[in-house]
């Protein structure tokens, strides 16, 4: 049996190793491994717990105002700190242009070349791509002139024999299905998403000074001030601004990334039943409502595909294992420990680099194994709009009856490698509108009067407990996002996350249950094991971001209590 | 300058300009982008024909892109750089062979494109560099391909005509280097000794002040002058204090007490509030991000000197920084930066005595450390 290995795999955040085992064509097993480690928990302790969110930010430079989110609310929960309206608003906002803009970026740009031939492109007609284009969306750059334009430019580009960073993929190979029209099409939107991204984005430099890493977050609110009176504030004219661009986010969602998404996967429909994976799911929910703080994307629990049942999310039934991956617990190999009483050193016990393959019959990661109730679970777009389709959301169910008729199959295509990019456009167009909603629930709210941002009372630790413990949940866009932090004598004495790429790049746990990449790779064709594209497409409907992944070292080594798992 | 493309076959005749020019740039574009970037480099406006001839000149040199112990938010600044954009940084102006983020190879593929470069443009390529390197374990806490991050460095960086690292990361090891330091994570010019290096710290980079250093090496062949700590002059030699639009609140003694507060809203001074905008170097104030919308102080919230060399380690966010002195336009880094160091590392009497004494009143000369003093 020939054994590859994908490293790097690209157009994803983070280093991520794929190896995998092939015969006949098919990928019969596989072992998912991130070969980078900074242990940014370890270096946290010790710190002020107010200045985490800071710390925590550096995990992700892609997602990156999620481990803010989550770090805050970790402590405003330890703290029992409640925020202003305004404050949870504009989070709220933060949040979803995050998402809207992470999921175009990653359809467009680290996607897309996998379904995507760009040098087919070449040989389109302009006239024929713009007929096309017509018949699925009224976007008014989709003219022949301007397809025709985006070609010219990619011929010359060519015609410099420099390729740059689009040299030596695997162009051509037998697994591209698109007709060159609609190769033309997508190139076009590419080079137009990455103008786009960089303006609506401009919602967070507003809010938040810059993108990426905003610098506006604050334990018990936000820092950018609200003052319609005052040009160093939130003001009528900042919120004009932000309108503009959430409305032109909205659009380009609309007219380009579903109409393309479902262009692209209607000639790739066999994969929706490739990539199917673990077949559980895990939600935390999202947008809580700035007064009751109800979650607009329900939190829960599918297990085996099976939709007919949601199950409550309990944070007890959240564990790490070591098993396979290069840490130590002391009460030696077998266990799994829950967040706020985990326990891992570092101990790397792979081959010495330069090397060729790993030992994956032994450890062979940085990331731990999370498990739920036990269980290996899928988190992101998918799971969020599975679990949001079963508690019976409204926009939710509808977007996603609409994309499923849209492409003539049922929710089972769903469980698949085209569910999961069907699922993450579904997301960003749910995202899109509802962001628009909070940003008027913002201005109603300071048309009343209410100019507050920040909760001060706790601001000042002499205010704090002795000992406070507390967690924080974020629906990010790559999944559910968890931080747990213990504080003690103003500081903290203990900081665990675990994060949607802890799930999806899981290694097996003790059990040998293998993680969601590797149960997705499992039974995907494989043409050309020498270009092995299908890997990329599979691993890339997870959108993994493998930095936020592995970073989990617990702040207090040998003085926590562990726990005993029977 | 004509130089052997990827297929051997002489490009003569090329030149950034030109191809701007096929792919329906006009010439009066490209002189906007070229006053723009002038700009950014803190050179006068007289420059701007020098730029101008140069890129007319320049022919799409190489550059690879590596990352270590990242969290590509530098790779996300080079996303929503605007002069020029990633698309004409990319496609017009230069070749960029290997960015694992955003290339379309993978694997074995995509290593051969770096090997590829490396060999082909010996001395000749430039090289970008995000994240730290982690000494330790035998370099097991970061692999690309089997290969350790600084054996990776080493090789590509030492053959490189000169090395960018952005962020605080690469520049001085960053995040992961800060106390304990699990990995052993240095910068690159710590990591590749020998290795031709400028320095573009901050948290991220800002995108322009990495434009206006490719554009600098291009028009002059070399890099720009840097202070110590290896930052370009025209992006780091003056403090934030200094340009500070709210600088006039700090002289007045109008501060934020609370986040929120009356003053907060109006705009006054954060330095109360931690800002750390009197100890960093670096052009936030007038570069700004996200095309000049905003920097944080302009977004209610502290400086919290990003770009200093020791950065993770000095103090909390919203800690006050000790002897602030009133005045210092005429003090640079090398002086001013050890002043600092040495007030937030061990002078929490004298922190606490300034708080008494100052009272929203200006600093007195008898607040001053020595050093700013002068």
């Amino acid at each position: 049996m020939a054994k590859i290995v994908v490293d790097p795999i690209t157009r994803i955040e983070g280093h991520l190793r794929i190896e995998a085992e092939i015969e006949g064509g098919t990928i019969k097993d596989a072992w998912s491994s991130s070969t980078m480690f900074r242990g940014i928990e370890k270096i946290l302790k010790g710190r002020d717990p107010r200045d985490a969110w800071y710390w925590t930010q550096r995990f992700c430079g892609v997602c990156t105002t999620v481990h803010s989110i989550a770090s805050i609310r970790a402590v405003e929960d330890a703290l029992k700190i409640k925020i202003p309206p305004n404050a949870q608003l504009i989070r709220n906002i933060i949040i979803g242009i995050q998402g809207v803009q992470d999921h175009v970026i990653h359809f467009y740009h680290l996607h897309a070349l996998d379904w995507v031939d760009i040098t087919s492109a070449l040989k389109a007609d302009p006239v024929k791509t713009a007929s096309l284009a017509a018949s699925i969306s009224d976007w008014p750059n989709n003219s022949a002139t301007h397809f025709k334009a985006v070609q010219e430019k990619l011929k010359a580009f060519v015609g410099t024999g420099r390729l740059g960073p689009f040299a030596n993929a695997y162009w051509g190979h037998p697994a591209y299905k698109l007709p060159p029209e609609a190769n033309l099409m997508a190139t076009a939107h590419y080079l137009e998403a990455l103008e786009w991204q960089k303006e609506v984005i401009k919602i967070h430099a507003i809010l938040g000074s810059k993108n990426p890493h905003p610098q506006t977050f604050l334990v018990g609110g936000m820092s950018i001030p609200v003052d319609p009176d005052s040009q160093n504030a939130l003001n009528a004219d900042k919120l004009i601004t932000i309108k503009r661009l959430l409305v032109k986010a909205k659009e380009f969602i609309e007219k380009v990334y579903i109409p393309d998404l479902l262009a692209v996967a209607s000639f790739y429909k066999d994969w929706a039943a490739i990539g199917g994976g673990v077949g559980n799911f895990l939600s935390y929910g999202e947008f809580p409502d700035p007064v009751t703080g109800n979650l607009w994307f329900p939190a829960g629990a599918i297990m085996n595909k099976d939709i007919t049942k949601l199950i409550a999310v309990d944070q007890q039934k959240v564990t790490e294992y070591v098993d396979h991956s290069w840490y130590e617990y002391q009460e030696g190999p077998g266990k799994g420990l829950h967040p706020w009483k985990g326990e891992s050193e570092a101990k790397y016990t792979g081959p010495k680099p330069p090397y060729e393959f790993l030992d994956t019959d032994k450890k062979y990661s940085w990331v731990k194994a999370p498990r739920y109730d036990e269980a290996p679970m899928e988190v992101g777009p998918l799971a969020r709009i599975l679990v949001a389709y079963v508690a019976g959301q409204k926009e939710s169910k509808e977007a996603v009856d609409m994309v499923l008729g849209k492409l003539g199959v049922g929710p089972a295509a769903l469980f698949s490698t085209l569910g999961r990019t069907a699922a993450r456009g579904i997301d960003a167009l749910l995202m899109a509108r509802q962001s628009l909603v909070y940003l008027d629930q913002l201005i109603a709210n300071i048309a009343k009067g209410d100019f507050r941002i920040h909760a001060n009372e706790k601001w000042d630790p002499k205010e704090w407990p002795a000992e406070a413990s507390g967690y924080g949940w974020h629906e990010a866009p790559r999944g559910a996002l968890g931080h747990w932090i213990k504080i003690k004598d103003q500081k903290i004495y203990n900081y665990q996350a675990i994060v949607p790429s802890t799930w999806n790049a899981s290694p097996r746990d003790a059990k040998g249950q293998r993680g969601p990449y590797e149960s997705a790779l499992v039974g995907t064709p494989v043409a050309k094991p020498d270009q092995p594209l299908e890997i990329l497409r599979t691993i890339h409907s997870f959108d993994p971001c493998l930095a936020c992944a592995v970073h989990v070292t617990d702040a207090t080594g040998n003085e926590l209590v562990r726990v005993k798992v029977s | 300058m004509d130089r052997d493309d990827c297929t051997g076959k002489k490009q003569e005749g090329f030149s950034v300009a030109k191809m701007l020019e096929e792919r329906g740039v006009s010439r009066r574009d490209f002189l906007k982008f070229c006053s723009t970037v002038t700009a950014a480099m803190a050179l006068p406006a007289t420059m701007v024909p020098k730029v101008a001839q140069a890129l007319d000149k320049v022919q799409r040199p190489p550059l690879v892109w590596l990352e270590f112990q990242d969290c590509a938010g530098d790779t996300e600044a080079l996303l929503r750089s605007a002069n020029p954009t990633v698309g004409e940084l990319v496609l017009d102006i230069l070749s960029v062979d290997y960015h694992e983020t955003i290339m379309a190879a993978a694997g074995h593929q995509a290593e051969a494109n770096l090997e590829k470069t490396v060999k082909e443009f010996q001395g000749k390529y430039l090289c970008v560099v995000e994240g730290s390197i982690p000494m330790k374990e035998g370099g097991a806490y970061g692999c690309v391909g089997g290969k350790s991050h600084l054996a990776r460095a080493k090789q590509v960086c030492g053959s490189a005509a000169a090395t960018i690292a952005v962020g605080t990361c690469a520049s001085y090891g960053g995040i992961a280097a800060a106390a304990p330091n699990p990995t052993g994570a240095v910068g690159v010019k710590e990591a590749v000794s020998g290795a031709t290096v400028i320095n573009l710290p901050g948290c991220p980079c800002n995108a322009d002040n990495l434009t206006a250093v490719v554009v600098h090496f291009l028009t002059f062949g070399k890099l720009p002058a840097l202070d110590s700590h290896g930052r370009p002059l025209f992006a780091y030699g003056k403090r934030i204090h200094d340009n500070c639009e709210r600088r006039p609140h700090f002289d007045a003694g109008q501060y934020v007490e609370h986040w929120g507060d009356d003053a907060h809203r109006k705009g006054h001074c954060l330095y109360k509030m931690g800002c750390k905008g009197p100890a960093t170097f670096h052009n936030c104030p007038t570069q700004r991000f996200n095309e000049k919308v905003s920097w944080p102080v302009a977004a209610g919230h502290g400086c919290v000197g990003c770009s200093e060399p020791q950065f993770w380690d000095t103090s909390p966010l919203y800690r006050r920084l000790p002897n602030v002195p009133g005045f210092g336009i005429e003090q640079n880094a090398d002086k001013i930066g050890l002043a600092f160091a040495a007030g937030v590392g061990g002078a929490f009497a004298i922190h606490g005595a300034m708080n008494a004494l100052r009272k929203d009143k200006e600093p007195t000369a008898d607040e001053e450390t020595k050093e700013g003093g002068e």
